[in-house]
């Protein structure tokens, strides 16, 4: 809930780019059973007019990954629309990591709480939005009911109506795409390993001049996930979840190919860059000549914002990359519904979409079907300046599926135990 | 009338007064959340909590805890940063106030140890990590300067064992316990001693370590504890400098607390069990080391070797203080141009594209931390001093005298490792419902903040000639009139200095803000912290020159606002005992 | 309420004691009203915190037994700003953050004009024949000067009662005498009982009162 708003406007915040702890406050209410005061919530809107109306005036507060200023100004940005258009006010929660979200409207709902939550709208995927699908933590389903779903290339883009295996069933409104694309500098290497093979032998030439994130870091999770789609004999056992396979037999290839990289990689495979950020850093101070990351359009947007210079290009593996949806979900006792609605209809705009996929903003590519849209639609997207980096759509290769999401919490602990003692 | 003569307590000392309530409010204010905290994170550590449906005493965290892979990597980087740090820190104070008391320099270390002391770590790690990596500001003027490639693949920082971290620790601790010898060295009558050394032959860094050091010692052993316990428990520093995988104890139980699935929640609290118990470990270690070094000393100490004239010597401890002024100074550099660059990639010497964008950009969210920042170590502050000056002036009042048992309590804060207890004073807190709430974190800082102040404060305090107060109370001015008339003037430079000590320490805080705060609040510490996370060198900059610049103001102003007040004071212009 | 009888300082009974040891006395003394008693004995023998005591400002580590008469009125339940006991010690004391005006206005009771207590300090440093020094930073004055500051900030004060802890002994030969003699005579002056503590047997003898020696067989009243 929010601060007491006797404080100076400075302080009556609800932003938390580090908040390591900040599950805590829901937790402590559920440990010391406070019977939380719930607010004066309207009933869920049954249609988008309904929404619209109850909307205007209500505060959402979305509770967003903050590790990236670039998507905390494009958040920012959509607040100005949001409020100028339909008189909602938008607050993003910066967090940590995605689960703190959860964990709050988990402990929420321990503590008996049906509305009135701390969470109007989560930016999500994979393990978390299944395990709020499964624990009935979200409300829905929402995005039929939102005009701008029907934009969403659901044909020629599945992920986003299956989320790392799990059926969306419009509990969750798709918001962008990503998909693992490999960065390199051009000034110091010319021909880049495009497979896990190539890759090793490449590292065997170039000691010391390629790492990846250490898991749970998402982007190092799915480096293990790629490399095992592609030494994996049986690559469809990872749809299933991880329980019922064999995971020894299933991950050995991946273990015996990363003994034999990791002492090839930055800092001998002793240390780790923590994210995909301070790999980029790496990249940039020289330290490796290769780095990967899940937004298509990362390496346009850092050289226009200065953070990698300008004869990076990046480039994708030969077999294909795992790609993803990421989404936009409401929680079941988020306080204003309707304009959670609202916020998640805006961000499918055409407009909005546009600005996000735009390089100079953030370069995250659309979840919509361009060539449906309107013609103004179409305009917006063709007059979007082609990041100097970046691939086009017919570049980017075949997409591989996320795994089921229980290989992550697997994959990691075993990679820790194996490799981070 | 006359009343039988009998023995007569004088009268009015029965009415106390108000004023002696306040040492045992600031012992309740600050001591007991603390114990309490202790006791909260020892209960979950020993299977205890109730919210989590958890009431059985059992061993299964434990035995999760000491299962975990990373714990002994963790522990051995913890072990290694924090003792290495503090006996290196305490090396070279020792041994800088040894080889150069009496020169010039010396002086000018006294005078910077306290702007020193008043770097945030979060700040000067940054710096640090930015001017010692691979491709790090030295390497490329290095390369400037002699030509080179690619930066070599050396493992800082973020070595395994924590080696750039003490390094990094080394930088920031030395200067906090060269001002315990300097503070402890204004007690003794030490030109006296040495010159009586000297006289009898011995050589003056000799005649310092053994004439000053063993009874000077006494003086220091607190601050070198405090010293252990924080290295061995630091978070912000760690991240910055530590290793990551596995990183050190006191950061992987960070995570462990924040783990959302809340599987890893009462192994954590073991864990902060696990550091509690490692940082008195070290603490008991040191003493054995103590009392056996004192035994193997006898013998040195009574030997009769003269030692050297001292120019070895001294030329030793110059090239080590400039090399911590050159390192300190150089990290804070590097801040402000990283702040100020647009563009620096490697190997330029300097940013190749400048530009106040960084700062336009940070915006909002820079105001927003600023003004966090200074709310909360102007407030924290404000009350130290508050509570320090009502102990200290009921401590004149009465008479009493402080023992030595009372600086352990005053000390305690800083001896025991912020994740210890943390968790269970977040969980108190919640309690009293004022988890997230501006007066919790007020409080938090102030935890850390009072020590600090009190110390500062102690000795000028009872330094003061008690004769004033007796000739105001005897020209008719009553105790609240001699105390604001008389004693709070005399004792404005320190008090300011304190005020900037305090201050200096709430901007730097950073682990009590996470969790008083549970996320919401944002200061500069968290901000620095979390741009070097988002692997954007500019933005750190920004935030790290700013959380660095505020301390420096502070110094300043309590600095020069004693010469401008006093200006047609003499008696007050010259420092009293400080350098 | 009416003006106290002029009756002088009574020390009846008055013994010290700290941690069990006697430190001094039981002592009983009469300084009447002009005269000048000194109380002499070795250092440590106590005399300074007998002075404490009947100033009011004994460290509490002290047990105390006895009164303290002044006037007639008993200063036991007094706390010492309303005891109306002046002191003056070795060191001069003035305040360095107040100048020599700032100073002797403090001693000045409350209440009064701010122009009436600008007339009475220039009066009282005209007097003394330091006129025209209020402005001066205490530090800058010489050490002659600064006594006989100290000693205006004391009578200004309006004391019934003059306490002296050696407050010759800061000041060299010449410069010794000279304040002695004034002090002794503003004393008779304004009728003030004065109780000197000092070791050195000249300012016994400058006074002209009775002598008390203080040592630790609790003897006293040693008439010279």
């Amino acid at each position: 809930m929010d601060a007491d708003g006797g404080y100076c406007l400075a302080l009556e915040t609800q932003e938390s780019p580090m908040a390591w702890l900040g599950r805590f406050t829901a937790l402590l209410l559920a440990l010391f059973c406070v019977a939380p005061q719930a607010a004066l919530a309207d009933p869920a809107p049954t249609s988008w007019d309904q929404a619209v109306a109850q909307a205007k005036g209500e505060t959402v507060y979305f509770n967003a990954w903050g590790g990236d200023p670039k998507i905390n100004a494009f958040i920012a940005w959509a607040a100005g629309r949001l409020a100028a258009d339909y008189g909602v006010t938008l607050h993003q929660v910066k967090l940590a990591d995605t689960g703190e979200a959860v964990a709050r409207v988990l402990a929420e709902k321990t503590a008996g709480r049906a509305d009135g939550g701390s969470v109007d709208l989560i930016w999500i995927n994979g393990a978390n939005f299944a395990a709020m699908k499964r624990q009935g933590l979200l409300f829905g389903p929402f995005t039929p009911m939102l005009p701008n779903y029907r934009l969403v290339d659901a044909q020629g883009k599945p992920t986003t109506v299956v989320d790392f295996t799990v059926p969306v069933e419009g509990m969750e409104a798709p918001w962008g795409m990503a998909q693992i694309v490999f960065i390199y500098d051009t000034a110091r290497v010319s021909d880049p390993p495009r497979s896990m093979a190539a890759l090793l032998a490449w590292a065997e030439a170039h000691p010391g001049r390629f790492t990846y994130p250490a898991p749970p870091d998402f982007t190092g999770t799915t480096f293990l996930k790629q490399a095992l789609y592609e030494l994996s004999d049986d690559p469809a056992r990872l749809a299933k979840p991880v329980d019922e396979v064999d995971f020894a037999a299933a991950t050995a290839p991946l273990w015996a190919y990363l003994d034999k990289l990791n002492p090839l990689l930055w800092r001998h495979g002793e240390q780790f860059p923590a994210s995909s950020e301070a790999m980029r850093q790496a990249l940039d101070d020289g330290e490796i000549d290769i780095a990967f990351n899940f937004n298509p359009g990362e390496a346009s947007s850092a050289i226009a914002q200065g953070l990698l210079p300008s004869t990076v290009r990046s480039y994708v593996f030969d077999r294909g990359s795992i790609a993803n949806t990421h989404f936009l979900a409401i929680p079941f006792d988020a306080n204003s519904k309707a304009g959670a609605m609202v916020v998640a209809n805006f961000l499918m705009s055409a407009e909005a979409q546009a600005h996000k996929q735009d390089a100079a903003v953030w370069g995250d590519p659309t979840v919509l079907d361009v060539a449906a849209l309107d013609p103004a639609g179409r305009k917006l997207f063709a007059d979007l300046p082609q990041g100097v980096a970046t691939l086009p759509p017919e570049k980017l290769g075949r997409t591989l599926p996320e795994p089921d999401p229980s290989w992550m919490t697997r994959l990691t602990d075993e990679w820790r135990r194996r490799y981070a003692k | 009338m006359a009343p039988a003569l009998r023995q007569i307590e004088i009268p009015y000392l029965r009415r106390r007064g108000w004023l002696s309530l306040l040492p045992a409010l600031t012992v309740a204010l600050f001591l007991l959340p603390v114990l309490a905290g202790v006791i909260g994170t020892l209960l979950p550590a020993l299977g205890f909590l109730p919210g989590l449906g958890e009431r059985t005493f059992s061993l299964r965290p434990l035995r999760e805890l000491l299962a975990a892979p990373e714990l002994p990597g963790a522990v051995i980087a913890t072990l290694v940063s924090g003792l290495l740090a503090t006996l290196l820190a305490f090396l070279s104070a020792v041994g800088l106030a040894a080889s150069l008391q009496g020169t010039r320099l010396f002086v000018w270390l006294g005078r910077l140890t306290v702007p020193l002391l008043a770097m945030p770590h979060a700040a000067l790690a940054l710096g640090f990590a930015f001017l010692i990596a691979p491709s790090g500001w030295l390497v490329r003027l290095a390369v400037a300067l002699l030509g080179g490639g690619a930066p070599p693949d050396l493992p800082v920082p973020g070595d395994r064992l924590g080696l750039t971290l003490a390094a990094g620790l080394w930088l920031k601790e030395t200067p906090f316990l060269l001002l315990a010898v300097f503070a402890g060295m204004n007690q003794l009558p030490v030109a006296r001693f040495l010159d009586i050394a000297r006289s009898l032959g011995y050589g003056p860094a000799t005649a310092w370590l053994k004439v000053i050091l063993p009874i000077l010692y006494g003086q220091l052993r607190l601050p070198i504890y405090a010293v252990l316990a924080f290295s061995l428990s630091v978070v912000d520093m760690a991240l910055i400098l530590g290793p990551t995988t596995p990183p050190t104890l006191a950061t992987l139980l960070l995570g462990w607390f924040d783990d959302p699935s809340l599987a890893k929640l009462l192994p954590a609290a073991a864990g902060g069990m696990l550091q509690l118990f490692l940082a008195v470990a070290a603490i008991l270690l040191w003493r054995l080391a103590e009392l056996g070094f004192a035994r193997a000393a006898g013998p040195w100490l009574a030997g009769g070797r003269r030692g050297h004239r001292g120019g070895a010597g001294r030329r030793w401890g110059a090239a080590a203080a400039l090399l911590l002024l050159f390192l300190a100074s150089a990290s804070m550099l590097a801040l402000g141009l990283w702040s100020l660059a647009r563009r620096w990639p490697f190997p330029a010497p300097l940013p190749i594209v400048w530009g106040l964008g960084n700062w336009q950009g940070a915006g909002p969210d820079l105001a927003r931390a600023l003004t966090t920042s200074l709310l909360l170590a102007s407030t924290a502050t404000a009350i130290a001093v508050v509570l320090s000056l009502g102990c200290l002036e009921n401590e004149r009042r009465h008479g009493l005298h402080p023992s030595a048992r009372a600086l352990w309590l005053i000390y305690l804060p800083l001896l025991i490792p912020q994740i210890s207890f943390m968790f269970g004073t977040t969980t108190l807190l919640a309690w009293l419902g004022l988890e997230a709430s501006l007066p919790a974190l007020i409080w938090s800082h102030l935890l850390f903040v009072l020590p600090y102040v009190f110390l500062m404060l102690a000795d000028p305090y009872r330094a003061l000639d008690e004769r004033y107060r007796r000739t105001g109370l005897c020209l008719g001015a009553g105790e609240s009139r001699v105390f604001f008339a008389v004693t709070l003037p005399m004792l404005l430079r320190p008090i300011l200095l304190a005020a900037a000590v305090g201050f200096s320490v709430s901007i730097a805080l950073y682990l009590p803000t996470l969790f008083a705060g549970a996320g919401r609040y944002t200061t500069l510490a968290t901000e620095a912290v979390a741009a070097n996370a988002g692997a954007d060198r500019r933005l750190a900059g920004v935030y790290g020159f700013l959380q660095a610049a505020l301390p420096l103001a502070g110094f300043a102003i309590a600095l020069l606002l004693p010469r401008l007040v006093f200006r047609h004071r003499r008696g007050l212009l010259m420092a009293r005992g400080r350098p | 309420m009416s003006m106290p009888l002029r009756e002088g300082l009574t020390l009846a009974g008055v013994a010290l004691r700290l941690g069990g040891r006697r430190l001094l006395g039981p002592l009983d003394l009469q300084v009447p009203p002009g005269e000048v008693v000194t109380l002499m004995g070795a250092s440590g023998s106590g005399k300074s915190s007998l002075l404490a005591f009947i100033c009011g400002t004994l460290d509490p580590a002290f047990a105390a037994e006895g009164r303290v008469l002044l006037d007639g009125i008993d200063l036991a339940p007094l706390p010492p700003e309303r005891r109306r006991v002046g002191i003056l010690f070795q060191d001069d004391l003035l305040f360095p953050h107040l100048s020599v005006g700032g100073n002797l206005a403090f001693a000045l009771p409350p209440g009064l004009e701010r122009s009436e207590r600008r007339e009475r300090v220039a009066a009282a440093l005209a007097e003394s024949g330091l006129a025209g020094l209020e402005g001066r930073d205490p530090a800058t004055l010489s050490g002659g000067q600064r006594a006989r500051v100290a000693l205006l900030r004391m009578l200004l004060s309006e004391p019934r009662a003059l306490l002296l802890d050696e407050p010759f002994g800061g000041l060299d030969e010449q410069l010794r005498h000279r304040f002695r003699d004034l002090v002794f005579r503003r004393a008779a002056e304004r009728r003030l009982p004065a109780l000197l503590v000092t070791h050195d047997r000249a300012d016994a003898a400058a006074a002209s009162g009775k002598i008390v020696t203080v040592d630790e067989d609790f003897s006293n009243d040693h008439k010279e």
